[in-house]
């Protein structure tokens, strides 16, 4: 991209940064009245929480995808690592692991996938983008060659309540960890040297790299954070589908990006907030529930979010290109 | 200049020679002439929507749009067909061309006018394309006897032995390596990719350039489209889901550079190449299908590792490590 372009565009972006999160929240709001005044049972507040389900698993690695983008990398093997984890977790099951034991293994698995992404990115200079279409089929491709047309089905006998368990019987345990970890990251990117450095490298690689910041360091690591929360919700997943094909998660990396990119993280890198990313993952996930008990195909929602990932970057750059000069 | 065998087309050619012997011994029955058949039209399709792939990555961008593109073509021409039984050939496929060149056109107009990164438009594009798939078919399939029969007949028809997707394949890669390596337009294309800032202060006209990219991008993915459905003879919503990705692999094995400016239409048909005879070769060597995708995935990886030891910037290290950083700036 051409650095006067990539400055411009960041310019317009970050003069509109702080009413993002505002414009945001109105859109959630008006979304949710949307859905009030469409369906009767969307105010329901066992409907609501169940309906966290839908976007907790993808919001979680939206939290460490935001990070990845902001310093200026991309992993589009996300839904892969899941369905790696998920087959990886599938397999010890079968040989009798408990709940818990499962638990990590998928969480370890992940990482590893996420540290091979940030080996082969760091070491050999690649752009993570080419990087992670290659693990991208090489992970979902293991996951083939293991089950080919079968599944797993056999979990222990209290696996369901990681991805089904409710705290209170009201609280999914998933959107309990969703929260959890988005204040961690929250504090993490906005409260820290390691958050700061991080817009750095994202603003500036070469010079965040001369004012001392171990570049490769970061990157690999937070490769490897953005596998280890997709290993979480790959057993978050397996867990609530209580089953593992090859195709589990097909298309998520996209919906996660989406979610990212609507948060008002810049995809080219160097802004955005934990905050934005948060709102974005619950304005899809209403948008989805609402479409949902209105009975809209599921295809016809990828329309929707097509638009609004466009009409989201779009909207703020067109406002400025045809605002009067001076108008500020 | 490079010596040919520094070549990246030499190496890949040499590669799929031995690849080629390997499987001829293995199992002489791929070299029979259906199953040649088959491959070459595999290629062909995969190819030109590769090298049109290549323009994109070349000036820096993707277009991850080409496969919904394609499915959203190939399911209107279809339900066209399947309405009109008696349209003639030249109005399906100028069909395919205007509509996807209207798709290609929307995808140019948010980039060049809008300024949004490739990358964000073709991801928010692919899925409206795909959707709308669904829209107009309401999630029906088109199937091959409410297909007419000129509309099945005319892609896989023969001309000295070869299939019409074949010809038309090797005609349009032809005009495509010319338009890159002896028109204007096409030179310029390399310098936009290689250095735009350079490419502004010689006066190359970057929201032309990125209109001829993206536009053509979209007519060919259309003429694809029909051809796709046409040679399968149904059409559905889920068509050449995940083909994008095979676009840019075939791009990447090819030698075109992730960082732009760097590319040939040759690389890109020999990459196009090297993964059709790997997805045909295995069921005929007695390897699942199912290791189809993991066997593409680990080729991209040590494609484009290679291409990285290749092409290390030649400069003065001063730091070492800023070497790195370099590359990645670059990317």
């Amino acid at each position: 991209m051409i650095a006067t372009e990539t400055m411009s565009w960041k310019e317009k972006g970050s003069s509109l940064f702080k009413s993002w999160e505002s414009l945001l929240l109105i859109l959630l709001l008006l979304i949710c009245l949307a859905n009030t005044w469409a369906s009767p049972y969307f105010l329901d507040i066992y409907n609501l929480m169940d309906s966290t389900a839908i976007f907790s698993e993808k919001a979680v690695i939206a939290l460490s995808m935001a990070l990845i983008i902001i310093s200026r990398d991309i992993d589009l093997s996300v839904a892969s690592i899941i369905a790696l984890t998920s087959t990886v977790i599938g397999y010890f099951a079968t040989l009798g692991f408990d709940t818990f034991t499962l638990l990590w293994i998928g969480v370890f698995t992940g990482a590893i996938c996420g540290g091979l992404n940030g080996f082969i990115v760091t070491k050999f200079a690649v752009p993570a983008i080419v990087v992670t279409i290659g693990t991208m089929s090489l992970y979902r491709g293991i996951s083939w060659i293991v089950l080919g047309d079968r599944a797993y089905t056999d979990y222990p006998e209290n696996f369901w309540v990681l991805g089904q368990g409710y705290l209170f019987d009201l609280i999914p345990y998933e959107f309990i960890a969703f929260l959890v970890l988005a204040v961690g990251f929250g504090l993490l990117l906005h409260k820290t040297t390691i958050g700061r450095n991080i817009y750095a490298l994202g603003n500036n690689p070469r010079a965040a790299l001369y004012s001392g910041i171990n570049v490769n360091r970061y990157r690999f690591w937070l490769f490897v954070l953005n596998g280890t929360m997709a290993g979480l919700a790959g057993v978050f997943l397996t867990s609530r589908l209580g089953a593992t094909r090859p195709n589990i998660a097909m298309g998520w990396e996209l919906e996660i990006i989406t979610i990212v990119v609507l948060g008002g993280v810049n995809i080219l890198g160097g802004s955005g907030s934990i905050a934005g990313v948060v709102l974005a993952a619950f304005i899809i996930g209403m948008l989805t529930f609402g479409l949902g008990l209105l009975n809209v195909p599921g295809i016809l929602m990828t329309i929707i979010i097509g638009l609004l990932l466009i009409s989201a970057i779009a909207a703020p750059i067109l406002i400025k290109k045809f605002k009067p000069a001076g108008g500020k | 200049m490079t010596s040919l065998l520094q070549r990246r087309e030499t190496q890949l050619f040499l590669i799929l020679l031995l690849m080629l012997v390997f499987i001829g011994i293995r199992a002489p029955v791929f070299f029979s002439a259906q199953s040649m058949d088959t491959l070459l039209t595999d290629l062909a399709i995969l190819a030109m929507v590769a090298s049109v792939q290549m323009l994109a990555i070349m000036t820096r961008g993707i277009d991850l749009s080409v496969a919904a593109n394609i499915a959203l073509t190939g399911m209107v021409t279809a339900m066209l067909s399947s309405e009109f039984p008696a349209m003639p050939v030249w109005q399906t496929v100028m069909t395919a061309l205007g509509l996807g060149l209207m798709l290609g056109t929307v995808n140019a107009v948010l980039i060049a006018n809008v300024g949004i990164p490739p990358i964000v438009v073709t991801l928010g594009t692919m899925s409206i394309y795909r959707g709308m798939v669904f829209v107009v078919s309401d999630g029906n399939w088109v199937n091959a006897h409410e297909l007419a029969e000129q509309y099945l007949g005319f892609p896989i028809d023969r001309f000295l032995t070869l299939t019409n997707i074949v010809w038309i394949s090797v005609v349009l890669l032809a005009l495509l390596h010319l338009f890159l390596s002896r028109h204007r337009h096409g030179r310029e294309l390399y310098g936009l990719g290689g250095n735009p800032e350079a490419a502004k202060y010689v006066g190359i006209n970057e929201k032309q350039k990125l209109y001829i990219v993206y536009c053509l991008t979209g007519m060919v993915s259309g003429l694809c489209g029909y051809l796709w459905v046409a040679r399968y003879a149904v059409a559905y919503t889920e068509v050449a889901l995940g083909f994008e990705l095979s676009t840019v692999a075939a791009c990447v094995i090819g030698g075109v550079s992730m960082a732009g400016g760097i590319g040939t239409v040759l690389g890109t048909v020999l990459g196009s190449a090297f993964l059709v005879l790997i997805f045909n070769a295995l069921p005929v060597i007695n390897v699942s299908p199912f290791w189809q995708m993991a066997i593409s995935g680990s080729v991209i990886l040590i494609a484009v590792i290679l291409n990285s030891i290749n092409d290390r910037p030649q400069m003065k290290v001063i730091l070492k490590k800023a070497q790195l950083a370099t590359a990645k700036g670059a990317a």
